[in-house]
């Protein structure tokens, strides 16, 4: 597109706001250029990916769009199906709830399904490998690959489709148990500088800031490093005993366990900077000094008062924490630190199959392999910051 | 050019709440001439602040104005495009908002804001605009009017940065100026020279004026004609005198009257009767900051103190130190005799609930996500360790005692109340735990008038009752004469004066309570002329507070 034509183009979009502006008697006429150039542009955006899709060749392009049709679509279907069948309450939600988060539900909905019923849902077992069948293009025997495997094999010979399904329940299901434990350890501490200040809250606080002070991937990096030889030493001899011989876990579920706690450890400390400063604002309540005067303990200070009144800033924080430790696993899986193999992760999926991204201007399938690992990810850090993005627009529309 | 500058007919304002809009305002007319006051008075959420802003064509976040027409000076305002309204707010129409500590930036100085509508409008330049600004300053009668402008908002008193807002909004001398509550926030002392200076000013530049606000005397004092308003309808309107002398409906009567709650001073008690918390020589302190020097009295069984003085003198602090929360530096206290920790953490449980504090935000005072009944269950069983059925007997009485259904308002939260509603919900979790002696601080001054009525009535009759004592601190001195067994009159951080209610408010005073007695408004129109007469302009406010320190 040449210079001149979009200057053309801004040009009578200008003039069509001014137009407007000067016709019309709703809000349309008190609205700025800039935003009526943003209406523009965005109209302009939408015919060129009308074009995009039904007059070129573009495979991924086309199923981008495809998919961003679909999503649009289920999320409305999902939002009609909330406002009819429910209680009063979560009808009432839905009715008031923009397509994205209705849409962002339905995914974290449809994750968690798939991840609590992996073995019933897979067609294979996770570690099931499959003779003579490598690096199977996905979607069936018409395309080139194999109808047993709808979305293809690894290099190894396993099943792509069950390992995504497995991979939902490890990737998710450890990134869950870690922002739990990330939010006990960062809102407890938290709350509790708050409401004791003094020397804990500056002993608190300024290790928090060591820690905060160190690029956390790398920190994670040299921890994860160490703990890996702590935990295989420690289990060179067989299966180590824990929780007071409870328990007795394999070296590989021990390198999971020391991920879990360095990542809970360090993500927490921005946790705690967020419940210490929602804290504070809370504890100069009447109503915390009314409690305190009753004669209460700290426990139930900050689980009876200020919790009840912090849940909307911490859910929301709890959502983005959650994609941020979902993805440092990922990341910390396709460095070859994070969960182990044979075990399935998306992370550790892309990493193996990455090297196909290659192939895409020959083989556009083939290049599909390691993004759909990519897409999973992608997919429900999407969603989670659609329901996040909803609930504090939500929480701060609440407040008076 | 006509002489009537604002004309408003059936104004109707819709507000959205629960995706539904509600009507707030049913079609309200007002007319305002050139150079008249008009005095827009009602209990809050009577719509006086919405329809003070409709006239400027402008209406709050998730309010519309649905019906009728706003016209200034021939300009249709309710279809005014943004632009037309830029042209016209500001520069003819001005807005002086309640607290002006909240409406000024505090990253600028009062001066750059002070020319910032004449410069963007281009009526002055900068230099001349400044030099406006001090004539205003002066003409405000703000001390050192040549310098103060060049000061940020947070080195200037309340009194004084109110009266900065008002030379603000006449800078580009407008022809409207709308007064939302400008003096509600103020001391007595205070409210005067700020109300005085309002006054001249829009006498001296013929301004028309809007004044908003719930208090009958400073309105009787500022408007050549009041309109009353309740729920969004007109009640009357009249010139103030007739106003005053001859209201015509029911509402407004009850208004008028609601000054009348008097309480009959109780008899001395008994010489050797032993004082349920007696405060003696406190001192307190805010770090190293001392705030409290020697501050002694004693509250006798089912009797009233009231704590009297301005913003700063240190009543709040009082009670700070008598809950334990700021535990004094010297001094001591005595509950029934037995001497009290001072810091609230070594008290015993049977202490704390002795002592209750009933607070002035009832907003802050109530967790937001507690239901009625957990609030007021949770004394009860923590102090009286009730729970189930009996529990919710108690609950049950209380809220009756508090003259609150207890079957409606037990599941609700205290979102779902009104403030004087949830003024009884606190009076209610004080009583739960069965104290001798309450700290009312400041409760019935973010109420409406007929509302705090209602208060003081209800917590008269629980004294009676309960034989509870009260430390009553306030500054409003209406509510001392009405409840008051004792006053105690407090400036920086001293007992200034102390006796029976019958003897501190007849003569003769100390020269600081004189001043604030003095300083109260009063129903009649010509309470602030006859004042400024008999002290003169250069003695009230800060100015005598001034002379009084010297002294």
């Amino acid at each position: 597109m040449s210079v001149t034509l979009m200057i053309e183009i801004l040009v009578a979009i200008a003039a069509f706001g001014m137009l407007g502006r000067s016709a019309a008697q709703t809000n349309w006429r008190d609205s700025s250029v800039g935003n009526i150039l943003g209406f523009g542009v965005a109209a302009l955006i939408l015919v060129y990916l009308c074009y995009v899709y039904f007059y070129t060749q573009g495979q991924f392009m086309r199923w981008l769009i495809q998919g961003v049709v679909i999503a649009g679509v289920l999320g409305f279907l999902f939002k009609k199906l909330g406002e009819f069948v429910g209680t009063q309450g979560t009808r009432k939600l839905f009715r008031s709830m923009p397509v994205t988060a209705s849409f962002g539900i339905l995914v974290i909905l449809t994750y968690a399904i798939v991840a609590i019923f992996a073995p019933w849902i897979a067609p294979y077992g996770e570690e099931q490998v499959f003779e003579g069948v490598f690096n199977t293009l996905p979607g069936g025997a018409a395309v080139g690959g194999d109808d047993r495997f709808p979305l293809g094999t690894d290099q190894l010979g396993r099943d792509l489709l069950s390992r995504l399904i497995y991979g939902a329940r490890n990737t998710v299901g450890i990134a869950f148990v870690t922002t739990c434990l990330t939010f006990l350890l960062g809102a407890t501490f938290g709350f509790l500088a708050a409401i004791l200040g003094g020397w804990f809250d500056q002993i608190v606080s300024r290790i928090v800031d060591a820690l905060m002070a160190i690029p956390q991937l790398i920190f994670a990096l040299l921890l994860m490093t160490a703990a890996t030889t702590i935990a295989l030493n420690m289990a060179a001899d067989g299966p180590v005993s824990i929780l007071f011989g409870l328990v007795e876990i394999s070296g590989r579920a021990l390198v999971t366990i020391f991920m879990v706690i360095i990542i809970a450890v360090l993500d927490s400390t921005r946790v705690f900077r967020l419940s210490r400063a929602v804290g504070q604002n809370i504890v100069v309540m009447d109503y915390i000094e009314a409690a305190k005067l009753r004669g209460e303990t700290l426990l139930y200070l900050v689980f009876r008062e200020i919790l009840p009144n912090a849940y909307a800033p911490l859910l929301a924080e709890f959502g983005l924490r959650f994609c941020f430790v979902f993805l440092t696993i990922a990341a910390l899986s396709f460095l070859g630190i994070g969960i182990q193999p044979p075990l399935a992760d998306w992370g550790t999926m892309v990493r193996d199959l990455s090297q196909f991204i290659n192939f895409a201007a020959f083989v556009p399938l083939a290049a599909a392999l390691p993004l759909m690992a990519a897409g999973a990810i992608a997919l429900l850090t999407i969603a989670v910051n659609f329901v996040v993005d909803w609930m504090l627009h939500r929480s701060s529309g609440l407040k008076e | 050019m006509s002489d009537q500058l604002v004309k408003v007919r059936g104004l109707k304002i819709e507000g959205r709440s629960d995706e539904t809009w509600n009507q707030i305002v049913n079609g309200v007319d007002l007319d305002l001439n050139r150079g008249e006051v008009l005095g827009l008075i009602g209990e809050s959420g009577a719509g006086k602040s919405t329809i003070g802003l409709a006239a400027m064509g402008f209406t709050r976040d998730g309010c519309r104005i649905s019906g009728g027409s706003v016209e200034f000076d021939g300009i249709d305002l309710v279809n005014a495009s943004a632009a037309q309204k830029r042209a016209l707010l500001g520069k003819r129409i001005a807005y002086v908002a309640q607290s002006a500590a909240a409406s000024f930036n505090p990253a600028h100085k009062i001066i750059d804001q002070h020319t910032e509508a004449p410069v963007q409008h281009r009526v002055d330049n900068k230099s001349s605009s400044e030099k406006d600004a001090m004539e205003l300053y002066r003409k405000l009668r703000l001390p050192n009017p040549d310098e103060i402008g060049f000061r940020y908002p947070h080195q200037v008193s309340g009194g004084q940065l109110q009266r900065a807002m008002t030379a603000m909004a006449m800078s580009c001398r407008p022809d409207l100026i709308i007064f939302d509550e400008p003096t509600t926030a103020l001391d007595v002392t205070t409210q005067i020279e700020v109300l005085a200076s309002i006054r001249d000013i829009v006498e001296q530049f013929n301004t028309a004026a809007i004044y908003i606000t719930h208090d009958l005397a400073v309105v009787a004092q500022m408007a050549d004609k009041i309109k009353v308003l309740l729920k969004g309808d007109e009640v009357e309107e009249a010139d103030t005198r007739t106003m005053l002398t001859n209201p015509t409906e029911d509402y407004t009567k009850s208004l008028w009257a609601v000054r009348s709650f008097l309480r009959d001073q109780k008899p001395a008690p008994a010489k050797d009767a032993v004082p349920v918390i007696s405060v003696e020589n406190v001192d307190g302190a805010y770090g190293p900051v001392q705030v409290l020097w020697d501050v002694s009295f004693d509250i006798h069984e089912g009797r009233t103190v009231a704590v009297v003085g301005e913003s700063g003198s240190g009543k709040s602090t009082t009670a700070r130190c008598i809950t334990g929360l700021l535990p004094p530096i010297g001094g001591k206290m005595k509950l029934d005799g037995q001497d009290l920790p001072l810091d609230y953490r070594r008290r015993s449980k049977d202490q704390l609930r002795q002592i209750q504090m009933i607070y002035q935000m009832a907003d802050t005072a109530l967790n937001p996500r507690k239901s009625i009944g957990e609030i007021i269950g949770r004394p009860v069983e923590f102090y009286m360790g009730l729970r189930g059925s009996s529990k919710r007997k108690r609950v049950d009485e209380l809220l009756e005692q508090i003259e609150l259904d207890p079957k409606v308002y037990y599941n609700r939260l205290p979102s779902e109340l009104s403030g004087g509603q949830k003024q009884r919900i606190g009076i209610a979790r004080a009583l739960a735990a069965e104290p001798k002696f309450i700290i009312c601080d400041e409760v019935t001054s973010a109420l409406d008038q007929l509302v705090a009525e209602g208060i003081l009535k209800l917590l008269a009759r629980l004294q009676d009752e309960l034989k509870l004592s009260y430390m009553f601190i306030t500054h409003d001195l209406a509510t001392v004469r009405a409840i008051a067994d004792e006053v105690v009159v407090m400036k920086d951080g001293r007992v200034v004066e102390a006796g029976p209610k019958d003897e501190m408010f007849s003569p003769p005073h100390h020269a600081y309570t004189d001043l604030l007695l003095s300083s109260v408004p009063e129903m009649d129109p010509d309470w602030l002329t006859n004042l400024l007469q008999e002290r003169g302009t250069d003695n009230i406010g800060d100015a005598a507070l001034e002379k009084m320190g010297g002294q």
